[in-house]
């Protein structure tokens, strides 16, 4: 019997892997097999932890974002548009799903049963190999289409031990060492040294109440602090900080560094009242990669000299390219990236100050500028500093400015050494210009703002970008009250900055194409930092500045604050944080693959598919301009 | 005499069909009902001398279509009208495997089971099968029948005076997307989504029904 329907739905699925590579009949045969469904927006069609279904998802029409929960916050981790497959591997594996599936807009899904595909997966190579591919990536994202391609193509490289499986639910010690909470400090040691382990949870009714590890002893009992016949609790740390046993490893990761612990409890439902199942140490996670972000840390910790922290600079590098490859959101790669940067700007001022013949003649602060500063620096670029040092007498001025000079001279031929280039624009602290008293920095700024020539914007927008990094922060505190005092006292200065922000070239034109450089090195490319990233950054920085925000300086988390500040524009804010998320992910990515700054895109280069979705990212930019054009009666000063 | 018309003996395809409907079980629990949408192709809109090209069909169960449970057939005709093949493209000669109009009804009533037939402008269609009936000395359908334009003028808001929506105002509105339109499968699924959208929308506020969907036919007699 002729069958109208089925037809169509196979030449709708041929166009997408795994489906382009079935035999005719197979296909023919999932295409008849097909259930169509349609979700309403917001609506879900599993939800984390779920059992699966006996179908697994390809999306029609529509968008459906996989979220994931974390604590209580819920993740996006991935939008699945027309041709995207979910819900998988849960099926495949029989496991839970791993995220919740919801309906962005609304959804028309083909549901394919699951016994088709394994009997298919069984006679046909290739769509078996894409399949594990598939799930080694575990997570994708529509705009790194092509990384579908090159697992297809890597699937042996896959195969060996890959050193970036953040997304990998995290394997955990599942027999954890116990002892009940009347035990002596004594009892609880030599359980930990008949079973030659680090660590051992104190539990009551079977929950985890603390915990206590070498580190303990050694800081609390060897020194004689407390003594051994003591109670337990006496020494444990608590609370302790649980998790469900899905954890992921890169949660598990984000979670040890954002507690500064080493060890995670895995519990039955997450919480703290429910029955211990595990623990999860570092240590878990070194094993099995070495790659760490937290390992990198320490190690810069111990550093003794600078090629340490080079080795360390080259390390995070491949970090970043293993999360960029995995697709991890880049919220928690800038974190992590930006945190390896901050160390090692730390250790290398610790260096420089050993090698100074003196101490430091006064409290001083060291800042990170521009994208450094913003935390947004994910390729290694150029360094922006500068140096801020505590006011001193006139006749004491001279000698101070010139050892702070020194210092910094020697601070940035470390970070030139290790890998961040000298600012040809000579925006470092070893510029006399930007190593300054506080006072003079609050003058600076002052006749910044209220002598807004185009100049001084220009240099606004990098030093406002400023982040403390290392020495005494009360100077940096003083310094951006100063700074706020100056703008609300000559508010005019907002619509200098905002005409500023609105002079950046737009993306796209009048009939929707992209816009090219005209002239110079970059001819007929696409100038994504200029055109893209930076009207969303000037944007976040005038609007934040506008409400008297002091201690936000990142663009994801500016509009994420503004949305609250502003419920009436909280949609426009939040699209301008994804869009951001995207353009930056999609920079560092390109950034990589040809090895430079991925700033200038090679449009012939992008499929359509990436083509659209860097379009979809412009829609927030030209909102937000309008909004700044409104609010800030450009139309009248341009 | 009166008894002679009770003893009438009918086909077992028909006599099959009235039970099938008549002893479902499934009706009051909205999750097992089965509906089939259903389009037709004809020669014409003349119900006495214009005959079915082909009936498309597809089921729908607990919210999805089930592209498996479709039904696609094409009939052998005398009538032929040149002016329709334009709309329909079905012509006397063409490749399809066509069969007789007995046939076709005997496969249609079994694929029907006890289904709920949707349609979009179902009196159309449902007449047009009831004529076909006729001719085999049975009918009319025993089905229960829905049509979307009622269940969407129930839901919608606005134009009370327009009295019919085509099909391709309807997918404007529910944003559906158009293919193999006037083909009968073609249609039968564009009707498909238009019903999943509008039971979805019905549903807010009220739970699904049988009762209420049926009852929105009301708007067809009034």
């Amino acid at each position: 019997m002729k069958n109208t329907i089925a037809e169509r739905i196979f030449d709708f699925l041929k166009n997408f892997p795994p489906f382009d590579v079935l035999e005719k009949e197979q296909l023919f045969n999932i295409a008849s097999n097909v259930k169509v469904t349609y979700i309403e927006k917001d609506s879900f069609v599993f939800r984390q932890d779920e059992l699966p279904h006996q179908n697994f998802y390809i999306v029609k029409d529509g968008a459906i974002g996989l979220y994931r929960t974390m604590e209580s916050d819920h993740i996006l981790i991935d939008i699945c548009d027309e041709g995207d497959i979910f819900g998988l591997r849960p099926i495949i594996q029989n496991d839970h799903y791993l995220m919740s599936a919801k309906a962005n807009e609304e959804t028309v899904l083909y549901a394919i049963s699951v016994e088709i595909l394994k009997e298919i997966i069984k006679t046909n190579e290739k769509a078996n190999k894409y399949i594990i591919a598939s799930f080694s990536s575990n997570i994708k994202t529509p705009y790194a289409k092509t990384n579908n391609g090159q697992l297809f193509a890597n699937v042996n490289s896959l195969e060996t031990n890959n050193a970036f499986s953040e997304v990998q639910t995290a394997q955990y010690s599942k027999n954890p060492i116990t002892c009940l909470k009347n035990a002596t400090i004594q009892e609880a040691a030599l359980i930990m040294s008949d079973k030659k382990v680090g660590s051992i949870l104190i539990v009551e009714d079977k929950k985890p109440i603390g915990i206590i590890t070498d580190k303990d002893l050694r800081l609390k009992i060897a020194t004689g602090i407390i003594s051994i016949d003591k109670n337990v609790s006496k020494i444990m740390s608590f609370p302790v900080i649980t998790f469900p046993e899905k954890i992921t490893i890169a949660e598990a990761q984000i979670a040890m560094i954002k507690h500064k612990i080493t060890h995670l409890c895995i519990t039955k439902d997450g919480s703290p009242n429910s029955e211990l199942v595990g623990i999860l140490s570092e240590h878990d996670i070194v094993v099995l990669h070495g790659n760490n972000p937290s390992v990198l840390i320490k190690e810069l910790k111990r550093s003794k000299n600078v090629e340490t922290l080079k080795y360390v600079r080259e390390k995070s590098a491949e970090l970043l390219k293993g999360y960029i490859e995995q697709n991890i959101p880049i919220t928690f790669i800038s974190k992590i990236i930006s945190e390896i940067t901050d160390a090692i700007t730390i250790k290398a001022i610790e260096l420089s100050i050993t090698e100074m013949k003196t101490e430091p003649p006064v409290k001083f602060s060291w800042l990170a500028l521009g994208s450094q500063g913003r935390k947004e620096q994910l390729l290694i670029t150029d360094q922006d500093n500068a140096l801020v040092f505590e006011d001193v007498s006139e006749e004491n001025y001279q000698k101070t400015k010139n050892y702070f000079l020194e210092l910094s001279q020697k601070i940035t031929e470390k970070l030139h050494f290790v890998g961040y280039e000298f600012c040809p624009a000579d925006m470092m602290a070893s510029n006399p210009k930007w190593c300054l008293s506080l006072s003079e920095w609050k003058q600076q700024f002052n006749s910044w703002i209220t002598k807004p020539t185009e100049d001084a914007i220009m240099l606004c927008t990098i030093f406002f970008d400023y982040n403390f990094v290392y020495g005494e922060k009360e100077l940096v505190t003083k310094l951006s009250k100063s700074i706020f005092k100056s703008i609300q006292s000559f508010e005019i200065f907002l619509n200098f900055l905002g005409r500023n922000a609105l002079k950046n070239p737009p993306p796209l034109g009048f009939f929707r194409q992209f816009l090219m450089e005209q002239d110079g090195n970059h001819k007929d490319q696409f100038d994504l930092k200029s055109r893209a990233l930076m009207p969303l950054i000037d944007a976040a920085r005038l609007i934040t500045l506008s409400h008297n925000i002091k201690d936000k300086n990142n663009t994801i988390s500016r509009f994420h604050k503004l949305a609250k500040i502003e419920p009436q524009n909280k949609d426009l804010y939040l699209s301008c944080a994804d869009s951001f998320k995207i353009l930056l992910h999609y920079r560092t990515e390109q950034g990589l693959k040809n090895n430079d700054s991925g700033r200038y895109i090679n449009l012939n280069t992008l499929t359509k598919l990436e083509k659209l979705k860097l379009k979809g990212c412009f829609k927030p930019i030209k909102d937000i301009q309008d909004l700044l054009n409104i609010r800030y009666n450009l139309a009248q000063m341009m | 005499m009166f008894n002679f018309f009770k003893k009438k003996k009918y086909p077992e395809y028909w006599q099959k069909h009235i039970n099938a409907v008549k002893n479902s079980r499934n009706y009051s629990n909205y999750e097992s009902i089965r509906f089939v949408c259903l389009d037709t192709e004809t020669t014409g809109f003349d119900y006495d001398n214009d005959r079915i090209l082909c009936i498309g069909a597809v089921a729908i169960k607990n919210n999805k279509i089930l592209v498996s449970d479709s039904f696609e057939i094409y009939i052998q005709q005398e009538v032929f009208n040149k002016e329709t093949i334009k709309i329909h493209g079905i012509r006397r000669n063409g490749t399809e495997k066509k069969v007789s109009e007995e046939e076709a009804i005997i496969q249609f009533l079994e694929y029907l089971d006890d289904a709920v037939i949707i349609a979009h402008h179902t009196k159309f269609d449902i007449t047009m099968i009831n004529e076909a009936l006729k001719r085999l000395k049975i009918g009319p359908i025993k089905s229960k029948q829905l049509d979307t334009n009622f269940i969407h003028k129930k839901i919608a808001q606005g134009n009370w005076f327009k009295k019919l929506f085509s099909l391709d105002e309807l997918c404007e509105i529910y944003n559906i997307k158009m293919h193999d339109r006037h083909t009968a499968s073609g249609d039968a699924l564009l009707t498909a989504y238009v019903f999943l959208k509008l039971t979805f929308k019905y549903k807010k506020n009220n739970v699904l029904n049988l009762t209420d969907l049926i009852n929105t036919n009301y708007y067809l007699n009034k």
